[in-house]
């Protein structure tokens, strides 16, 4: 099988320093470090199971600034064999729906059985284009797996989609696009070996020219940050919370007190 | 004339059928904003069986167009309802489409955004109006608010949850069953199974108040005093995912960076340090309590309030005084 996951560099969580550039109200991804998304690694660990299990390799693509290589190789590093990395000066600041397109036109020219993608991305948190490069592309799409189950023999993918009483069992005809999110997994830690071989795979590097050519679904179509369909119009802290209040009685007295607390501001 | 184009709002439907909580918040807000704007505000429901839910609609809003696509009863409903939603907009030519934030209102967003070439502001906690919808946004888990416009006079939002109390309209609107023509042109994906875990009711986003617990908790065990606290305030139970990665509850009830982002007027957090992976999916909450044994946890800076201690004698001591304050 051939598996091509979408990955994006995005600001640590962890680092707790995400911050908006001033002057253009950007994401500053020089004041943060850059990790891979988390739901992505989801998404390239169930890839990697299912290449493992039915044969084949897996390959990233990226649409990410200039410093995206370093995130690139770790996931390389976690056992996809190659990458595709579009980055443009002109793509900065880019909105979702130019994402989509850009992704939708590096997969155009691309073989595979299934794209995967993270369920959404802890910097943006839009979750939106996956769907929409499973529509430019005319992909079936399949969201929020807890399972993704091919049948290479019958060319058809089945997957467990979340749903908030259960799951609903879908099935659609391979090539589709599956959304993947945490229930599939936790994803490996690369070993020592992994990443040692990852310095000598293939991450093609592409720009805008390349992958907007004629009949791609960016083509002729606005892109970049030139092209973003809002703007920012001012950025700010949230009010600070009021001090917390410490409860240190005994259970009885402050469970009393926690059910006063509640009724004062009519939560109860 | 581009000035007096609506605003619609999309119907989602919950799994009975009925309108879904969160479209009632949003036909609320649609319903605020064709006020504030001037405009009118049509909802819209596209469905097997799109009845229930379009007159649930027309409560909140003054004229609900009802179409009824048989292909969403045995298939994933996001593209069928994209490509009919994006071809009705084409003939009625809306200038604003609100949908909730969920699962189904991103899915569908991200096909309409595709199919219409529109541009979406994601994750609305308020929306005001000037010329247009002006969106407040929390980014970064809740770090930072940012106020944003769409660059064009026609565009999506999606609308977190509990971001503002659905309020009937004074009279209820109308319901107008249409059709759309043409084909789904994007391939269907077949729904061959539907599997209903035990006793979940709503989706953990929607839920008023959220009682969820962490490592502390200890076991599945540990969840049964969560649960009857839970069900005690009258409401759902949310988890870290060190609780869930444990398989002591679903992935569903999951709250943080790689689960759900949740602003409940109350969300009470049982043997939960505070990480930050899970503060980003419940910071924004109105009213914070925490029980843990940990003075020093992460979660004493942002808690309203925190009881220190050990939360197998404080959860059931609530649950008492709880109970003893219902009668």
């Amino acid at each position: 099988m051939r598996i091509v996951v979408l990955v994006k560099p995005v600001p640590d969580t962890a680092s707790g320093g995400e911050r908006l550039r001033p002057d253009n109200w950007r994401l500053d991804r020089a004041a943060v470090p850059a990790v891979v998304n988390a739901n992505d690694e989801y998404a390239l660990e169930a890839a990697l199971k299912l290449t493992e299990a039915h044969g084949g390799d897996v390959t990233l693509v990226s649409m990410a600034d200039p410093g995206a290589p370093d995130t690139m190789r770790k996931a390389l590093a976690m056992g996809a064999a190659s990458g595709t990395l579009v980055t443009d000066d002109q793509l900065a600041g880019s909105d979702a729906l130019s994402t989509t397109r850009v992704l939708a036109a590096t997969l155009q020219g691309m073989e595979y059985d299934l794209v995967l993608a993270g369920a959404d991305t802890s910097d943006g948190g839009a979750g939106i284009v996956p769907a929409g490069v499973a529509t430019l592309l005319g992909l079936p799409y399949l969201s929020y797996a807890a399972k993704i189950a091919p049948d290479p023999a019958a060319g058809t993918v089945r997957v467990n989609r979340i749903t908030p009483t259960g799951y609903e069992v879908l099935e659609a005809p391979m090539p589709a696009l599956v959304v993947a999110t945490q229930a599939l997994g936790e994803p490996r830690y690369p070993s020592l070996k992994g990443i040692m071989a990852a310095r000598s795979k293939t991450l093609e590097t592409k720009s805008l020219v390349d992958v907007a050519t004629g009949g791609s679904p960016a083509a002729g179509a606005p892109l970049g940050g030139a092209a973003a369909t809002s703007a920012v119009l001012g950025s700010e802290a949230p009010p600070p919370r009021a001090a917390t209040r410490v409860i240190r009685e005994p259970a009885d007295e402050a469970a009393r007190q926690v059910v006063e607390f509640l009724a004062e501001r009519r939560i109860i | 004339m581009a000035a007096a184009d609506p605003i619609w709002v999309h119907g989602e439907l919950a799994p009975d059928g009925s309108l879904a909580k969160i479209s009632t918040e949003v036909a609320t807000l649609a319903r605020q904003l064709g006020e504030a704007g001037g405009r009118d505000v049509v909802g819209v429901v596209i469905a097997a069986e799109p009845d229930a839910a379009a007159h649930d609609l027309a409560r909140f809003v003054p004229r609900v167009l009802a179409v009824t696509e048989p292909a969403t009863a045995d298939h994933a409903a996001g593209a069928i309802v994209g490509q009919r939603l994006a071809a009705l907009m084409e003939r009625e030519q809306p200038a604003y489409l609100l949908v909730g934030a969920g699962p189904e209102g991103r899915d569908l967003a991200g096909v309409v955004s595709a199919l219409a070439g529109w541009g979406v502001l994601v994750n609305a906690v308020g929306v005001t109006w000037d010329d247009g919808p002006i969106v407040t946004m929390s980014v970064f888990g809740g770090k930072l608010t940012t106020t944003s416009r769409l660059t064009a006079d026609h565009g999506i939002v999606t609308v977190r949850p509990n971001v503002i109390s659905a309020e009937p309209a004074a009279a209820p609107g109308s319901v107008e069953p249409t059709t759309v023509d043409g084909d789904l042109a994007l391939p269907q994906v077949r729904i061959v199974d539907r599997v209903e875990a035990a006793g979940v009711a709503a989706p953990i986003e929607e839920a008023r108040i959220i009682v969820a617990g962490g490592r502390g908790v200890g076991g599945p065990d540990g969840f049964k005093i969560v649960d009857e606290l839970a069900a005690a305030l009258g409401g759902a139970v949310g988890a870290t995912r060190a609780a869930v990665d444990s398989g002591w509850i679903p992935y569903a009830q999951q709250i943080g960076q790689t689960g759900k982002i949740v602003k409940p007027a109350l969300y009470l957090a049982l043997g939960i340090s505070g990480a930050i992976q899970h503060k980003v999916g419940m910071q924004t909450a109105s009213t914070i309590v925490a029980v843990n044994r940990d003075p020093d946890a992460p979660i004493a800076e942002f808690a309203d309030v925190i009881v220190i201690g050990d939360l197998f004698e404080i959860a059931p001591a609530l649950l008492t005084a709880l109970r003893d304050r219902a009668g």
